[in-house]
């Protein structure tokens, strides 16, 4: 882990003992205080996601998950390492496979990431696949060198990069694939938006971009309370703007272009 | 999941009532109602750094160094501060009455034998911060307590001595000679447990460090009780930066996060194996390695 400018770069992977732990112990006691879980899976090849799936599914707490979200941002392992989010028809593989693996009631929803040419077509490719929804953005690929031992100051060499310095890009993002949906070049499905939310204007831009929901991530490190006091403040700057619903603001960015553009 | 339900840990804007340097170290005091009263030695508190619009969004952890539950401006935490970089800089230069963000007490404190034996307290560098009240709760158990403090200078040792009015008997060592004997506390501690019939070796300081008065604890037949200085980025359990590989009662290796299941460890448990080179990785039989492989 390194901090940067508004925010840090991790390379501290995916740690955890695995699913089949998760699905027997962590899912179990989610569900015994009454938790909607929203579980992020990942996998080195595609046949792998779809392996993770099943574990969950086959949980006695499986009715405890509302939503499965696909991390599609891991190396290939089969197609040399190339991340599958890089890759329209490797993302669509895993979207697909995993689909097959889940009831048609549990939305599934891919988790894209901000490195890639065109975000839109890899949209297009998850929700054709079969995703319900995308989530937006995952971190950016970053680098931080230690100047004292001149080495990469991350154990992984590369990592990711989180943090309020990487909000302009996930407002790019879900602003482009929202546009995308509003031209009815790609189907319309939710967008769960994240990336540098750390009070409730900055989750104002992300949902007047396009965003249906909000994650808040490493502002939660400097401030613990931050996913609580993020929604309290932007129910009230919403109520401030004379906002009846909070799906009249989603997206409200995109009726409010200067009509010189 | 090894947590337990707990109180939920306070988290308060703690106002600085009192900034002085030491040697090469910055004691800080601060007014933080609710983190005194609840804190043992051994455990920690998160600070913000550089206020509400801060770019140094990462919370900076300081093992504590005294509280003081009810003094006149209300319950006292203090740290010391290695100005070494963005955020420590910026706390070291604060001035009386500027508030900062506190999170704690966190993490697990030392645990206290439950019989009087001797006990020795390594501290490297101001790693000795939080070892004079554990001495003092050794002592109100009728523990015979030594104390050895160690640093590369003399500037950089910290409470010289505060340790003399804490422990029962102090050996300091520098790695330059210029206090106390020169070379490391691994040089020194195999003599001080014997010379004190000691049971238990207390360590805070470098990971270094602790290898070495665990190595030595070990040949010498104490239990050492370490606590560790991993990197934290949250020190509430959520981000994963500070896990470690640790062997469980049950002789399988885990990765556990220093913040909540430490920071302080048995020395015997812990992989030293696998910090070499300063970069922590997980060992291929740790639980679940497989898993964590590849992401």
């Amino acid at each position: 882990m390194a901090e940067t400018p508004s925010g840090m770069l991790n390379s501290i992977g995916l740690q955890g003992p695995g699913v089949n732990d998760f699905a027997q112990n962590d899912l179990v006691w989610l569900k015994s205080v009454g938790a909607r879980v929203l579980a992020s899976i990942a996998g080195n090849t595609a046949g792998e996601y779809a392996d993770v799936a099943a574990v969950l599914r086959a949980s006695p707490a499986f009715d405890a998950v509302v939503g499965i979200e696909v991390n599609i941002s891991c190396p290939n392992v089969a197609n040399r390492g190339l991340v599958f989010a890089c890759d329209p028809l490797s993302a669509a593989k895993v979207i697909a496979l995993v689909r097959e693996k889940l009831p048609r009631d549990i939305p599934i929803f891919a988790k894209l990431s901000p490195d890639v040419t065109d975000i839109v077509e890899i949209a297009r490719a998850c929700v054709n696949a079969g995703a319900d929804g995308l989530t937006m953005i995952n971190t950016l690929l970053g680098m931080v060198i230690d100047t004292d031992l001149l080495r990469p100051q991350v154990a992984g060499v590369t990592g990711g990069l989180s943090g309020p310095a990487i909000r302009p890009v996930a407002v790019r993002a879900i602003w482009q694939v929202r546009a995308a949906m509003l031209e009815g070049r790609i189907p319309t499905v939710p967008i769960i938006g994240v990336g540098g939310v750390r009070t409730g204007d900055d989750a104002l831009q992300l949902v007047a971009a396009g965003a249906s929901a909000i994650q808040v991530g490493t502002a939660t490190f400097n401030d613990p309370s931050a996913p609580i006091r993020v929604n309290a403040e932007l129910a009230a700057a919403l109520q401030d703007k004379g906002f009846a619903r909070f799906s009249d603001a989603v997206g409200i960015a995109h009726t409010r272009l200067d009509p010189r553009r | 999941m090894s947590e337990t339900s707990q109180e939920r840990t306070p988290q308060v804007a703690g106002e600085l009532i009192a900034t002085r340097r030491v040697g090469a170290y910055h004691h800080l005091t601060f007014v933080a109602p609710g983190v005194a009263e609840l804190a043992k030695p051994g455990q920690f508190v998160a600070l913000a750094v550089g206020g509400d619009t801060s770019a140094n969004l990462l919370r900076r952890c300081f093992s504590i160094h005294k509280v003081s539950p009810s003094g006149t401006y209300g319950g006292t935490v203090d740290v010391v501060v290695a100005a070494r970089g963005p955020g420590t800089r910026w706390l070291a230069g604060l001035g009386a009455h500027h508030e900062v963000n506190i999170i704690g007490p966190l993490g697990r404190p030392f645990p206290l034998p439950k019989e009087p034996v001797a006990c020795v307290l390594v501290g490297g560098g101001y790693g000795s911060a939080p070892l004079f009240w554990l001495a003092a709760a050794l002592r109100e158990r009728g523990c015979h307590v030594e104390m050895i403090l160690g640093a590369a200078t003399e500037d950089r040792l910290f409470g010289v001595i505060e340790a003399r009015r804490a422990a029962d008997g102090v050996t300091v060592t520098t790695d330059d000679g210029s206090m106390g004997v020169k070379g490391w506390v691994s040089d020194v501690l195999p003599e001080v447990i014997r010379r004190s019939h000691a049971e238990v070796v207390y360590g805070c300081g470098p990971m270094a460090m602790l290898r070495s008065i665990t190595e030595v604890a070990a040949a010498e037949g104490a239990v050492a009780q370490v606590a560790v200085e991993e990197s934290m980025a949250c020190g509430i359990g959520v981000c994963m930066t500070c896990v470690m590989p640790v062997v469980g009662a049950d002789g399988q290796t885990r990765m556990v996060r220093s913040c909540v299941d430490g920071p302080v460890f048995r020395g015997d448990r812990v992989r030293w194996d696998a910090f070499e080179s300063g970069w922590g990785r997980v060992p291929d039989d740790a639980y679940g390695a497989a898993a964590m492989r590849g992401h």
